[in-house]
This record gives C-alpha cells, structure tokens and sequence, in this order.
C-alpha cells in the first residue's frame, strides 16, 4: 500500500493490518466448525435422550472428541482478537470504544460465560450429571458460541455501516446514541444470518467428509456411524447452504446501499450505469490492482443482462455505480447527488480544521457564538470527516482482484455446495446404497477444503471491500492505529504465524488420529 | 442514575471481574504446581485435568475483563493496550499456549510430546500471575504514557502539519512499549504475591477437588512454602501502598495532583471497604490455616479428630477464595473511588486517568448498566453447573476410564 500519510509509517499500518488478518483468518478456521459442528452434536444427542439407544451416546461423544481438539484453538486465536483492538488499534478503540466496547462487553458476559461453563459440563459431565442437563448443556454450548458470534457481528456491522452514533467535540469521539439502532441494524442481522448459517456448512461438510472417509476405508465398526452422520450432515448442510445463499443475496443488497465502493470492486465493475448485467466469469488479474480509470471493463466478461441491477437494486433497470462514477460523484434515480471523492475529502478536511479550530477555541475560552460557528462549520462536513485523513482518491479503492475472485470463488463453490447435499439426499431418497459409490465419497472429502475456502473467501471479500475504511467514511485505517513501531508488530506477527500454523498443524494431526482410531475408543 | 454514579458502578463492575480474575487464577497456581504435587503421571494427570475442567471460565473472565473495561473505560483500553503493547502480548502469547495445552498433551498425534505442553501450562501458571498482577499494580505505582486526544486533528491544514507528531491519541513515552514497569521492584513485588498467591488456590483447589490423599496430603505441606513468601511480599506491599503517594484528581477541575498517602487516605474515608480488605485477608488466611492443621498432624496438637480444622478440611477454597475476591476488590475499588486517578501517568501526571475522564457515555453506561443485570444470573448458572460437575470429584481412576479426559 502506498503510504497514506506523513505522520504514519506505512509499515506500521500494513503490520498491524496483517496481524490483526492472520488472527481473524485463523479464528475462522476454528469457529464455523464450533458453530456447524455444536448444532449436528446437539441433534445427534437429542436423538439419544429422546430415544435412549446408546448408539446416539456413542455417536454424540465421536463427534463431541473432534468438537473438542477444534474448540480450544478458536477460543485461544479469539482471545488475541479481542485485545488487538486495543493493542494494534488504539485511536480506534477510543473514537468509536462508546459504541464498540459495548457489544464485545455483552458478549464475554452474555454469550463466553454461558458457552465455557457448559462445554466444561458437556466435556466431564456424562457420567456426574442427569441426561437432561448435559443434553441442555450440549445445546447452551452451542447457542452460548451462537450468541458470542451475535454480538461481534453487530460489532464489525457497525464497522460497515455506523449508525446510532453521534460525534462529540468535546470528548474527541462518537458517542451510542441508540443501542437498538446498532443491536438491531439491517445490516447486522444481514451480517448475522448469513455467517453463521453459513458456519453450518462447514459443519456438515465435516461430518459428511469424515463419515465418507469411514465408508470409503469399508471400516465396519463405524458403518452405522457414518451412514446415519452423513444423512444428518446431508440435511444440515442443505439447508444451510440455501439459506446461506439467501441471506447472502439480501447482504449484497445491503451492500450496495452503503458500500458501493465494495460492490463495484466485488464486481470489477470501472463505468456503472442503468441495466447493469453481473459478471460469471472476466480476466482479472490477482496480482495487479487493474487500471480502472482507462479500461472500461474488465477483459473476456461473461455476464447476465440485468443482473446486477436486480442484485444490486432489486429492479430491473437500476443504477449501479461503478468505481470511477464513486470517484467522480453520480447522481442517483431519486435525485440525490454524491459528490465525487475530491470534494468529500476536501469537506473532509474542513471537518477535521473546524474541530481544530473549535478545541482551539475552547481552549482559549472563547464566546458561544465562536464556539458554535465552529461546530456548525464541523456539523456539515462530519459525513465526510473520514476523508480528511485521506491523501489520494485512489486509496479509495480497495483492491480490486481479491474482492472480484473471492466473491466468485465464494459463491461458486456455496452453489456446488447446495447441488451435492441434494444429490446425496436424492440418493438417500432413491434409496441407493451411497457407501458403494465410490466417487461421491470422495467427491464429499474433497467438499471439505472448499467449504472453508468458501468461508474464508467470504470474509476476504467483507474484510477487503471495506479498505481503507475501519469504520466506513468516519475512519481509514492509517488514523485507527497505535503508536507502535513496524518492527515491533512485525516481530509479533511472525510470532502469531508461528504459533497459530504450530497449533494448526498440531490441531489437524491430532483430529486424524482420533478420526483413525474410530467411534470405539476414549481419548 | 447520574453520571458519576454509572461511573462508579462500572468501576466497581471491572474491579468485581479483576477480583474474579485473580481467584479463578488458581488454575494457573495449580498448573504451576503440577509437578511439585503429583508424582505419577496419572497423579499429574488428575492435576492438570482438575484444572482443566474450570480453565475456559478463567480465560473467559480474562475476556469479559477487557471487554468490560473496554466499554466502559475506553480511554483506559486504548491507552493501556495500544500503548503498553509488549506487556499485553505477553500475557496474550502465555494464555493462548495454555488454552491448547490441555487438549492437546495427552493426544495422540499432537507432534511434540506431552512435554512442550506440559511446560506451556507452567509458563503460563507462573508468567500469567506476574504479569496480570504486575498490570494491576500500575495502577498504584504509573505507568509512562501520554495521551494527547488534539493530535487527530494534525492533519488539518490542507492535509498538511500543524506540528511534527503523530495522529495517534494515546503513546507510551518510551520504546519499551510497557516492559519498563517490570523495572520498578514494587511492580514485581505486587506480581510476585500474585504468583505465590495463585499458588496457594491452586493447592486449596487441588485439595478440595481431587481425590486423592497422596496429593492432599503433599499439598498441605507445600501450602507453607508458598503462604510465607507470599505473606512477606504481601504485607511488605500493603504497608508501601499505605504510605505512598497517590493520584488524587478535584472533581471540579479534573486537575490531577499526587496526595501524600492518598491510598491510606482513601481508606479512611471509605472505611466499610477497610472492614471488608479485613475481613478477606482474614479468609485468606483462614483459608490457608485450615488446610495446613488438618492436613498435617502437628507436633503437640495430640489426636487429629480434636482439631477444630477438621471440620473444615478440604474446603479452605472457599474461605482462601472469597477472601481474595474480596481483597482484590478493596484494592482495586481505592485505586479508582474517592477521586483518584486509577491509571496515573508517569509521564505527564495531567494525562492520568480517570473514572471520569476515561468513561463512556453516560448514555453508554446506563445502557450497559441494563445489561449487567444479567450478571447475578450468569453467576448463579456457573455455581449451579460447577456444584453439579464437582458433586464427584476427580480421582486418578477416572483418569484410565474417563470418556473424555485431557
């Protein structure tokens, strides 16, 4: 990234950024499958209390084994989360900590302390507790992660859309002005919906992987096992997966009313305009930031007429923004002007000198009227304060490949994902003796990298869109950060590489032995 | 509810998890301890997973701590964390190889040996105390940071500088980023009682959880070689926290100013708090004492079944535990109440925080007041799981039987 300012090293920003990436990346290998998985152990032990056939005991603890090797590494890479906003992120944490603290307060009172006290009696609880409450506990595990995952999603939608807040002079930051309106944002239910339905997939991918793996080494102990996990995972994973495609249509919907920007990237959409078709398929280079001012579009584009209007707008004939019309200002249908990124950061600018100038003031014990001409001159620009601290239009353009492919790779792989749950349902359905089919058991393996490169990509495309904004339009990155030399979080970051691929590695190998050893044995 | 109040209250909040915090230390104590205390490896087994089973609830407090102090104190999360950065990291990386410790040593597969595992849970049981204490004892003795909220506006000017500096709000004055307060001998001494005193819970613990006389009967011995360094180290602190400076801030100004003796002061005027600061180090040594008599038959007392601590055998955890709660607490409450500046600045005394200048929004603060109603319910479900869990306690036979085991 090309230095965003004077006072700031680059460096320093870009460390802090691939750290505070490498750990959200690494949380989220860990998490959906806490998620996915909790929600197919709950069933599978309902399954026991209801019907108290031990197959259902034996069956939940397999599962709830591996449930437990992966639980452990998302709690410790999220710990690391939570504290980087402080430690890496220190005038963010400040300007918007009104707001943002509290939802991360909610969640370690509300959603952590449910979640650990009952995995601790899930875990031992089987022979020291009654049925019910451990089957309760199982299930309070599993809605204590959905809950956590709740909160840090209003949190990171409030990041993507602020709302409910206000700037106050005074106290140099933004203030909560309505709990509901950041608790219960659109965009935050949006955010919700589809991250965590889309975690079940991972889920089922898993269980429908392991269990394939079980029919496809012809081990008998497991047969039964497998079978029924796979049919249970089948259905779990088909339904999340369309639900995960739905909730994800209404997220790029909301996208592109309040990050158009992350659209037109997603889109490597340069020209916008009226009956906007959506590209399948075009030449994008990952490597290179492609030359949006001149190009026009994206070479090879195979597109669908209309469908990005639809998408975008929910009319045929809508008016999709590209990113030079973002850059240059556009007029909406309705009328409404956005003006085009030189004003907005030079309003930008106005809005931090009238800050200066009002705390100068103050300082200084002028009058009233002084004071509040100073406010008024902050008041109208403060929609555009954010881009005061932007030194060229061009950071205003995220990274064009990322978004394009990981959107693509995102969504191709979430419909194959729908395709192969039904036919192994359709299968089911036909009765059709599914261990013998050799391919679809391996097709079901190989299912279970992708699920996770879908569920990362998906993130990649959230995440990246949204540059250089920490908080959209209010804050970019290069003014979020704390006052910590490049070396020092470079030497940090490599240390969390080390230690998270170390605990990765250790994670998958100790999953493959307990997936080896089978159903039958302890520990 | 005014501002002050919710201020008040959330301080007392924070300072209630920090307590918490403290107590539920006992597994680092216990970790720390598990080779001291079990001989077998199937004794150090039962050890690490009688720890094990109550792990998460003190990460998860760790957790809500930050959280909690982040919305409520913003000021204080932003300028603490980003500014005493290496400090912070280091009571991360400890924590992080702990929490995978416990499921990963005793798997196979895990590609090291129990061994790194081992050592990982014993780093954390003596690094994580010393540097949690050594942070609450900045609270005391400063720490060397400024915070400066004009510099976000440097950019003003046309995207030029008004003067050379950084946009960054909250900096530490040095380079050291927060390592330089393990440099001052009172910080250590504060974090050294943490260690021994995270020590002795984790033998209450053991004691009251694993059923085992072996180990019980070892643990009340070694009880004495931790209470000793910890009472001198204890008490060596409290008398210097009577005596020393403090922060003192006027409410009217916010103009921060050192008062002789402020702690001492804070006290007094405070006083139920110095009945309660009584009455848990009373516990905590109650706590200890009860374990030591009836564990061990000493010289003199004649027949064990006389001694009155018999009746209390095994349970010192939760006399040892409350106390520390409560002790922890009275700390915390006088570093923040009465107007004192609970993080002082060494580096520019006017950049102290503040309850008051640090806060949220009273906004904020009422919303999350709400919020926290939840807490004597979240409290009551822990009680209820962890009775029901511990209703039998660990034993070295479940260890080779056990469906889930770490």
């Amino acid at each position: 990234m090309s230095p965003n300012l004077l006072t700031i090293d680059a460096a320093a920003v870009d460390w802090a950024r691939a750290q505070f990436a490498l750990t959200a990346i690494y949380h989220w290998l860990f998490v959906p499958l806490t998620l996915g998985l909790g929600l197919i152990m709950s069933i599978m032990e309902t399954r026991y209390y209801r019907t108290g056939d031990d197959f259902w005991r034996r069956t939940t603890q397999f599962w709830q084994r591996l449930f437990g090797i992966n639980f452990a590494v998302g709690v410790a890479t999220g710990i690391i989360l939570e504290f980087e906003f402080g430690t890496n992120w220190s005038n963010y944490s400040w300007l918007v900590g009104d707001i943002f603290g509290a939802p991360l307060a909610i969640e370690g009172i509300i959603a952590f302390f449910m979640e650990s006290t009952f995995v601790a009696v899930m875990y031992f609880g089987w022979d020291k507790v009654s049925r019910g409450f451990h089957l309760a506990s199982t299930w309070l595990t599993w809605l204590g992660a959905t809950i956590s995952a709740w909160w840090i999603l209003v949190a990171n939608a409030w990041m993507q859309y602020p709302v409910g807040c206000e700037f106050n002079p005074d106290t140099m930051r933004n203030e909560m002005t309505s709990f509901f309106d950041v608790a219960l944002s659109p965009f935050a239910i949006d955010k919700f919906c589809h991250t965590v339905i889309s975690s079940w997939v991972i889920g089922a991918a898993f269980v429908v992987a392991v269990s394939a793996w079980y029919l496809l080494k012809r081990r008998a102990a497991e047969r039964e096992m497998a079978l029924k996990s796979l049919r249970i995972g089948a259905v779990v994973g088909l339904v999340a997966s369309v639900g995960a495609a739905v909730s994800g249509d209404e997220s790029a919907y909301k996208v592109a009313e309040v990050q158009p920007m992350k659209l037109a990237a997603m889109e490597a959409l340069y020209n916008g305009g009226t009956d906007q078709s959506l590209t399948a398929v075009a030449w994008v280079n990952p490597f290179r930031q492609p030359d949006y001012t001149t190009e026009g579009e994206a070479p090879l584009r195979v597109a669908i007429p209309n469908g990005l209007s639809i998408l975008a707008t929910r009319t045929v004939h809508g008016f999709v923004p590209g990113v030079n019309d973002i850059l240059n200002g556009y007029t909406l249908e309705d009328g409404t002007v956005v003006p085009s990124a030189a004003e907005k950061m030079a309003r930008g600018r106005a809005a931090i000198a009238a800050l200066a100038a009002y705390r100068q003031a103050k300082a200084d014990g002028a009058d009233e009227a002084t004071l509040s001409t100073h406010l008024a001159a902050l008041r109208a620009d403060m929609p555009y304060f954010g881009y005061g601290f932007v030194k060229d239009e061009a950071e205003l353009v995220p990274y064009i490949p990322v978004n394009f492919w990981a959107f693509r790779i995102m969504v191709g792989l979430g419909s194959l994902f729908i395709l192969f749950f039904a036919l192994i349902l359709f299968l089911e359905w036909r009765k059709r003796d599914v261990s013998q089919m050799r391919w679809l058991l391996m097709a079901a393996i190989a299912m279970l990298p992708c699920a996770y490169v879908c569920s990362e990509s998906g993130w990649l495309v959230a995440e990246f869109g949204r540059q250089p904004w920490t908080i959209q339009d209010m804050l970019p990155v290069s003014a979020s950060v704390s006052d910590v030399e490049a070396g020092a979080v470079a030497a940090t970051f490599w240390l969390f590489l080390t230690l998270f691929t170390a605990m990765l590695a250790v994670e998958v190998n100790i999953m493959l032995k307990q997936i080896k050893r089978g159903s039958e044995h302890n520990s | 509810m005014t501002l002050l109040f919710l201020q008040q209250y959330w301080w007392l909040l924070v300072s209630l998890l920090g307590a918490l915090l403290v107590f539920m230390m006992f597994v680092q104590g216990g970790n720390s301890l598990i080779f001291s205390l079990g001989a077998t490896d199937v004794q150090r087994r039962a050890l690490t997973n009688s720890t094990g089973r109550k792990w998460e609830l003190t990460f998860t407090t760790l957790v809500t701590f930050g959280g909690a102090a982040f919305a409520a104190f913003p000021l204080f999360y932003s300028t603490s964390f980003g500014s005493a950065y290496w400090l912070w990291m280091l009571i991360l990386v400890t924590f992080v190889v702990q929490a995978v410790s416990y499921e990963f040593q005793h798997k196979q597969g895990n590609l090291l040996g129990a061994r790194p595992f081992q050592f990982c849970l014993q780093l954390n049981g003596i690094l994580g105390p010393l540097l949690i204490g050594a942070a609450v004892a900045t609270f005391f003795e400063g720490s060397n940071f400024v915070v400066q909220k004009d510099n976000l506006t440097l950019m003003a000017d046309g995207g030029g500088l008004l003067s050379g500096g950084s946009l960054v709000i909250s900096a530490w004055a040095n380079a050291s980023h927060g390592l330089d307060a393990l440099l001052c001998p009172w910080v250590l001494v504060f974090g050294f009682a943490v260690v021994f005193l995270t020590r002795i819970l984790g033998i209450l613990y053991f004691m009251n959880n694993v059923e085992d006389e072996d180990i019980r009967s070892r643990g009340s011995v070694r009880l004495v070689g931790q209470t000793v360094p910890f009472l001198i180290l204890f008490v060596a602190y409290l008398v210097h926290l009577m005596l020393k400076d403090g922060y003192a801030y006027d409410p009217a100004t916010g103009v921060i100013a050192v008062e002789p003796m402020k702690y001492l002061h804070n006290l007094i005027a405070l006083w139920p708090l110095a009945i309660v600061l009584v009455a848990g180090i009373a516990l905590v040594l109650f706590g200890i004492v009860v374990e030591i008599l009836a564990g061990s038959p000493m010289p003199g007392v004649g027949k064990r079944k006389d001694c009155f601590a018999d009746r209390y055998a095994n349970k010192g955890i939760w006399f040892a535990g409350t106390g520390t709660v409560l002790t922890v607490l009275v700390l915390l409450l006088i570093a923040g109440w009465n107007n004192t500046a609970f993080y002082p600045s060494t580096a520019d005394l006017q950049a102290s925080l503040t309850i008051e200048n640090a806060s949220s929004s009273e906004f904020t603060l009422r919303t999350m007041a709400w919020v926290s109603l939840f807490i004597p319910f979240v409290l009551a479900y822990i009680t209820y799981a962890w009775r029901a869990l511990d209703r039998k306690k660990v034993t070295t036979d479940e260890m080779e039987h056990s469906h889930h085991t770490y």
